[in-house]
């Protein structure tokens, strides 16, 4: 591949965004199908999306909710498969930044360095594995530097302030809080903690702080950038691609937009 | 409480294991890890208790019913053209070797001041046992259960909520034990504060397989001399079957330094493991991340979890225990496959023979010993992991079906 790696490539879309915080809906590939998945996010990137989050469905996803979990199991019954999953971040790559989200059975087999490899041919920028913490991700994370690609920490309320700073030091793109303990979906409101969460994290690292897991209103949207360099929306676009295909993912996303202006 | 003569049981000292060779490990959102690291305190600390280790051994004894006997089985013996020995854990409360566990790991989670209980279930035989011990201890208790093993397995559902537990149904995937688990951890990430989650097999991320092989490790404390004083001799083969392999690891942990007595593990066949629809990982399987932990793993080329297939609830999982991973590459372990039919068969063959209707886990068990005698001069340890009551309307119905067909 030629062109700038893919840690250079986060970087620019959290410099360059022009808002308050960078906007990073998450799709899932190959719901409701690889084509109409592909179309959501074109339909991201038009409404201006700054990267795009896609996730690889699995059948085991123990960090999901029920919206995101019921559309992997959609897609994997309409025989999505990784390939195809990888096939819509090629052709969206070209547009922005993706952030692959694959569980770590995925992203481990057959061997860290063969998912990788695959991952950087198809275009991808970054990879957030959510059942990878700190202690397991090193032969993952040896594998992303050496062809580029951000393999993205993630951090939680409850972690403490030890291994807070460790996964602040290993990160690479951005650092990926999630902001509640829990799964993900949809919740009424933000967490009450979540300013003193975003505050431990940007104090372990340099790199900017992403916050997800339960954002979905515009308003939500814009309470979290006034803490965060990045927002991350999941089950309320996922819900939106199921309910009304590529055009309310768009109009979601610009809503989403408008809020972080 | 007359605890008379109980003896807290010994345990082994130092950090429960993170890893066997390279399976275990922790492969859990970064929210659970707290949890994970509390839990591992709370057991050293638990285990250096003389009090605990006292109440549990007075409840494993006086509630529970152990030791349970080692049975020298007359009739089968005579069958198999060998001696066989059967480690009686049908005979515990519950019916079902799953009690050890789950006493242990409640009374930790009471001690930790955990006042809510998630476990999941395939057989129901962890359910209940669960239940029970929360019964007893006064604890809230969910049990997370695929709604097929809910249909297969009807009287544990009702056992259950008699007991006072919230049966929670699981209706993704196949509706099995796989999905009952993947319920379990997702309900912990929300609730670790206030819950334990009480699992129910040597699986999972660190500490629990480690955890659970020294709560269930008494049947094979209890089998080792039970069997020298029968036989004056340590049996040839010891032989258990696996669904996660908590029974299997409990039996063996007793035998795994006595190089000259072979170990045997007996996964479910399903179908035929030439079919593809079975629950054998570790008889066929490669390396993958499952329910937190690096194991064997029944997957595709891309990393999909396959489904299991067995007619035992018990053993329809596509994963194990990382520990009995590493005991079959380092090859102390043999594992072996029995179908669905054999296992069938011996159930129906050990109960006239017997007397003794055994769960259709253990079926397989006797199945594989049945058709493998052996050739040594000495003498077979298996263990009865539980009683087959919660079987009998299955196996007749499907009985019924190959009757109807055939
Ligand atoms: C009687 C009996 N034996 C065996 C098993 C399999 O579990 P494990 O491999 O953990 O012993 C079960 C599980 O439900 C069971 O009920």
């Amino acid at each position: 591949m030629s062109g700038p790696d893919g840690v250079t490539r986060i970087a620019a879309a959290f410099a360059g965004h022009g808002r308050r915080a960078a906007l990073m809906p998450y799709l899932m590939g190959g719901f409701p199908d690889v084509e109409t998945s592909r179309l959501a996010g074109e339909a991201c990137a038009d409404a201006g999306a700054d990267l795009i989050e896609l996730g690889i469905p699995f059948s085991d996803p123990l960090a999901d909710g029920p919206a995101i979990h019921a559309a992997a199991t959609r897609a994997l019954a309409a025989g999505a498969t990784v390939g195809e999953v990888l096939g819509v971040c090629r052709s969206l790559s070209e547009r922005l930044p993706i952030v692959l989200f694959a569980y770590a059975n995925l992203a481990l087999s057959p061997a860290p360095e063969a998912f990788v490899e695959r991952a950087r041919d198809a275009g991808a920028a970054g990879l957030i594995v959510p059942d990878l913490p700190h202690e397991e991700s090193e032969p993952l994370r040896e594998a992303c530097d050496a062809a580029g690609l951000a393999l993205v920490a993630l951090a939680a309320p409850n972690t403490p302030a030890e291994r807070m700073a460790a996964i602040g030091a290993s990160a690479r793109g951005f650092v990926y809080t999630v902001s509640l303990a829990g799964t993900t979906g949809e919740r009424g409101a933000l967490p009450e903690d979540l300013a003193g969460t975003l505050a431990r994290v940007r104090a372990s690292t340099d790199l900017p702080v992403a916050v997800g897991f339960g954002i979905s209103t515009a308003r939500q949207a814009g309470e979290a950038a006034d803490m965060a360099d990045g927002v991350i929306v999941g089950s309320r676009v996922v819900r939106a691609a199921g309910e009304g295909g590529p055009d309310a993912v768009g109009a979601l996303v610009a809503d989403l937009a408008e809020a972080l202006a | 409480m007359t605890a008379t003569g109980a003896q807290p049981r010994p345990m082994a000292a130092g950090p429960p294991e993170r890893r066997f060779g390279p399976y275990g490990g922790r492969y859990v959102p970064e929210t659970l890890v707290p949890a994970l690291d509390e839990l591992e305190r709370e057991w050293m600390a638990a285990r250096e208790d003389p009090s605990f280790g006292l109440e549990l051994s007075t409840l494993l004894r006086d509630y529970a019913g152990r030791p349970t006997p080692l049975y020298r089985a007359r009739r089968l013996s005579e069958a198999a053209g060998r001696t066989v020995y059967l480690k009686r854990e049908d005979l515990l409360h519950t019916g079902a070797h799953k009690l050890s566990n789950a006493l242990g790991q409640t009374l930790l989670a009471h001690r930790m001041g955990k006042r809510r209980i998630i476990a999941e279930t395939g057989a129901g035989q962890h359910g209940v046992a669960t239940a029970t011990a929360c019964a007893l201890l006064d604890l809230e208790c969910v049990v997370y259960m695929g709604t097929e093993d809910m249909r297969r397995q009807r009287p544990n559902v009702e056992r259950m909520r008699l007991l006072g537990a919230h049966v929670a149904p699981v209706d993704v995937g196949a509706r099995t034990l796989k999905e009952a688990v993947s319920a379990a951890i997702r309900d912990w990430v929300a609730e670790s504060d206030t819950t334990h989650y009480v699992i129910g097999s040597a699986v999972g991320p660190a500490p629990f397989p480690a955890i659970v092989r020294e709560l269930v490790r008494v049947i094979g404390d209890e089998a080792r001399p039970q069997a020298l004083e029968a036989e004056g001799a340590l049996p040839d083969r010891v032989i258990a079957c696996v669904g996660g392999g908590s029974n299997a690891i409990g039996t063996f942990a007793a035998f795994l330094d006595d190089a000259e007595v072979e170990l045997v593990g007996v996964e479910a066949g399903g179908e035929g493991v030439e079919s593809g629809r079975h629950g054998a990982p570790l008889a066929t399987g490669a390396r993958g991340v499952l329910h937190g932990a690096l194991s064997a793993v029944l997957q595709d080329a891309d990393g999909q979890i396959v489904e299991a297939h067995s007619i035992s609830a018990g053993l329809d999982y596509p994963g194990s225990g990382p520990q009995h991973a590493h005991l079959r590459d380092t090859g102390r372990v043999r594992y072996e496959a029995v179908t669905d039919a054999d296992a069938l068969a011996a159930f129906r063959r050990v109960s006239a023979l017997e007397g003794i209707i055994p769960a259709l886990e253990p079926a397989h068990a006797l199945a594989w010993l049945m058709a493998h005698p052996g050739t040594g001069g000495g003498y077979d340890l298996l263990t009865l992991s539980g009683r087959g009551d919660k079987d009998l309307a299955e196996v007749l119905g499907v009985s019924d079906e190959h009757r109807h067909a055939g």
